[in-house]
């Protein structure tokens, strides 16, 4: 079972396309995507599937090999053998910028202790989780 | 004779340094292009997948319905008008702003949104309905500049200000030519399910449902027209610089020739006479 899970049957391609690029295409094994309805494990011929992405951490495996990806939020569309990944913005683990991103959780953590207008909180709120993902693709990526 | 001379080096030289810095604009301008031509290619993927998700969205479900569909009575039309920040650019942003103009002067009622420290200049000083502006763009514009705009555009849109949304920019179609074109954004054409037939027809499992996929899908697709806009404006500036700066500098050497030609005429013409003074001398002491 595990050498057919390697073979070039079950691969199938993963694109994730940012609105200022191409950031992944590839052949992959497998990808566990961070819906909003919580992680997602996508297999080649899964059902066509258009679903939303949360901010969170992509990952997939190829070559059996796992690979990370901090994304934000976006769409993703799964056509059987192609599953397309639309993330507002999103980052390799490998180029994540650690500093920055604990920077920001600090700056996110800060604002969120004000009292400040809904609005404001939320905007917070999402920097937070953004920065911590960004931390975890990191993190991970650079224990492989 | 000898004192205009002078002043015709010292012109040489100032024009030779003119020269100089239009040729460098010119260089500074060729790498720019090349970037903001880059960034126009690598941004298309995204707007092309949006666009289909949108069709095939769409397409698999009749009759979906969202506020940026919705067309109403034009009464205020909002036009985005997208400038540079800078100047030097050839005709650049006259053409973009003869453009809008020829299109205000159709309209009853109209309001601009506008992008870029020329355009807002121009339309300021002539007291202008002026919606909303964005200056100090950058020359590389990201994505986030462009979330700005088409946050501002979607809220003026919804809130009833304008009941429709025009883009006027500059279409890059070569180093040679670019077009100002007015392009409609809002309210969005409804794609019909017609249209989506030349995708496969999928049978999707959409969550957590169309119309809240549909909700996610439209702004990204405004956000994306938008970008791509200031992509492809910006592209089109650094194009018309270029050409801008090279006649520049084609002119300068131009001036730099003739003058050197008339340099060397006076030159000769004062030899001749010095020669002419000094066998006239002798002459006279011959005598």
């Amino acid at each position: 079972m595990a050498e057919q899970a390697k073979g070039k049957w079950s691969s199938f391609k993963l694109e994730i396309i940012t609105p200022e690029r191409v950031l992944v295409d590839e052949d992959v094994e497998g990808v566990v995507v961070p819906s909003k309805d919580g992680l997602l494990g996508i297999l080649r011929n899964h059902a066509p599937f258009i679903g939303s992405l949360d901010i969170g951490v992509i990952k997939y495996l190829k070559d059996g090999k796992h690979r990370y990806v901090a994304c934000n939020q976006g769409i993703f569309e799964m056509t059987g053998t192609v599953l397309r990944i639309l993330p507002d913005t999103a980052e390799r683990g490998e180029t994540i910028d650690v500093e920055r991103a604990k920077a920001a959780q600090k700056r996110a953590e800060a604002r969120l202790k004000q009292k400040s207008r809904e609005i404001d909180h939320l905007r917070a709120e999402l920097a937070l989780r953004r920065a911590l993902a960004r931390q975890r693709a990191a993190e991970a990526a650079s224990k492989n | 004779m000898g004192e205009n001379l002078r002043d015709i080096k010292r012109r040489i030289r100032s024009i030779k340094n003119t020269e100089q810095i239009t040729k460098a604009m010119e260089m500074v301008a060729a790498a720019r292009l090349r970037h903001a031509q880059e960034r126009v290619e690598q941004a298309r993927p995204y707007s092309q997948e949006i666009d289909g998700l949108i069709k095939r969205v769409a397409g698999s479900f009749s009759d979906l319905t969202h506020p940026l569909f919705e067309v109403r009575e034009r009464q205020n039309v909002g036009y985005v008008v997208f400038t540079s920040d800078r100047g030097l650019c050839g005709a650049f942003n006259s053409h973009v702003i003869r453009k809008v103009e020829m299109e205000l002067a159709q309209e009853k009622e109209a309001g601009l949104i506008i992008i870029g420290r020329k355009g807002r200049d121009y339309f300021r000083r002539r007291k202008y309905n002026i919606l909303s502006e964005f200056v100090n763009i950058g020359d590389d514009p990201a994505v986030d500049q462009a979330r700005g705009i088409a946050r501002t555009l979607v809220d003026l849109y919804t809130g009833n200000i304008v009941d429709e949304v025009n883009l006027v920019y500059t279409e890059f179609i070569s180093t040679g030519k670019q077009q100002p074109v007015v392009y409609k954004l809002l309210p969005l054409a409804q794609p019909s399910a017609e249209k989506s037939n030349d995708t496969k027809i999928i049978d999707y499992i959409i969550e957590p449902s169309p119309e809240d996929v549909l909700a996610m899908l439209l702004p990204r697709f405004i956000e994306a027209e938008v970008y791509r806009a200031v992509l492809e404006s910006r592209a089109s500036e650094e194009a018309s610089r270029m050409i801008a700066m090279s006649q520049a500098k084609e002119n300068a050497g131009e001036m730099i020739e003739q003058l050197t030609l008339l340099s060397n005429k006076l030159r000769q013409a004062a030899i001749t006479k010095e020669i002419s003074e000094i066998v006239g001398g002798a002459e006279a002491l011959k005598g």
